[in-house]
């Protein structure tokens, strides 16, 4: 049963992964960009997750706590360097 | 078999969530809309993830560390999404052709910072020059 669960939530996790990868390289303006670097984050946050009930091994959720950090520094970093970037759209 | 079974449905369905935010991002017609998937749904996926993670290895320094993670999910993506909606907004990232409201235009000085008041609406104004005159003595 947990295997069937594990496999599936990997099969999801990785179609979701694709997708915000489509966006990432797609994404019209950097804004767009930004939060699909977001979600790739979440994403891996779940992958982690997954691969830690597969595993057994404990250290790995370390690793996504100190991943969930990172990405978030990384948000507040990129809305700062957008916001005084002085790039401007429209007129 | 009860954990087993609790930590494959919290996993599939997290993965689930995250998948409908995944979705959201790659169909949403603008910035916005795409931020207000990503984030809610986001963050209820990995949230969920890490309950599974929680439940399964249920001894007690990891279910702490893997609700102290949910706990730091749930405080800073509405911040990182807050500042990053506010950039795009400054940098005047054209919202979806079908947007309705849109309050703050026209009213945020970008220079200052600031935010204009809305305009008066129109209040029935009281005479103060005529007080109420008293009662007559009887």
């Amino acid at each position: 049963m947990l295997t069937y669960s594990i496999i599936t939530a990997y099969g999801l996790l990785s179609l979701a992964l694709l997708l915000s990868f489509f966006r990432l390289v797609q994404g019209p303006t950097l804004p767009d960009r930004v939060v699909a670097l977001e979600l790739l984050a979440s994403l891996t946050v779940g992958f982690i997750a997954v691969s830690v009930v597969a595993s057994g091994r404990s250290a790995f959720v370390d690793v996504a706590m100190v991943l969930a950090l990172t990405a978030f520094l990384a948000a507040l970093g990129f809305a700062r360097y957008l916001e005084k970037g002085g790039i401007h759209f429209g007129d | 078999m009860v954990i087993e079974w609790l930590t494959g449905l919290s996993l599939v369905t997290g993965a689930v969530f995250m998948l409908i935010a995944a979705l959201g991002l790659v169909r949403m017609p603008d910035l916005l809309t795409r931020m207000h998937a990503t984030t809610k749904a986001g963050v209820l996926g990995a949230g969920l993830t890490m309950v599974g993670v929680a439940i399964y290895l249920g001894d007690g320094p990891v279910t702490v560390k893997a609700f102290a993670v949910i706990v730091f999910l749930i405080m800073t993506a509405p911040v990182a999404a807050h500042a990053i909606g506010r950039a795009s907004y400054l940098m005047g990232v054209p919202l979806w052709e079908h947007t309705g409201v849109d309050e703050l235009k026209g009213r945020y000085d970008e220079a200052t910072h600031t935010l204009a008041s809305p305009p008066e609406p129109e209040t029935p104004s009281r005479d103060p020059g005529n007080p109420p005159t008293p009662p007559p003595p009887l």
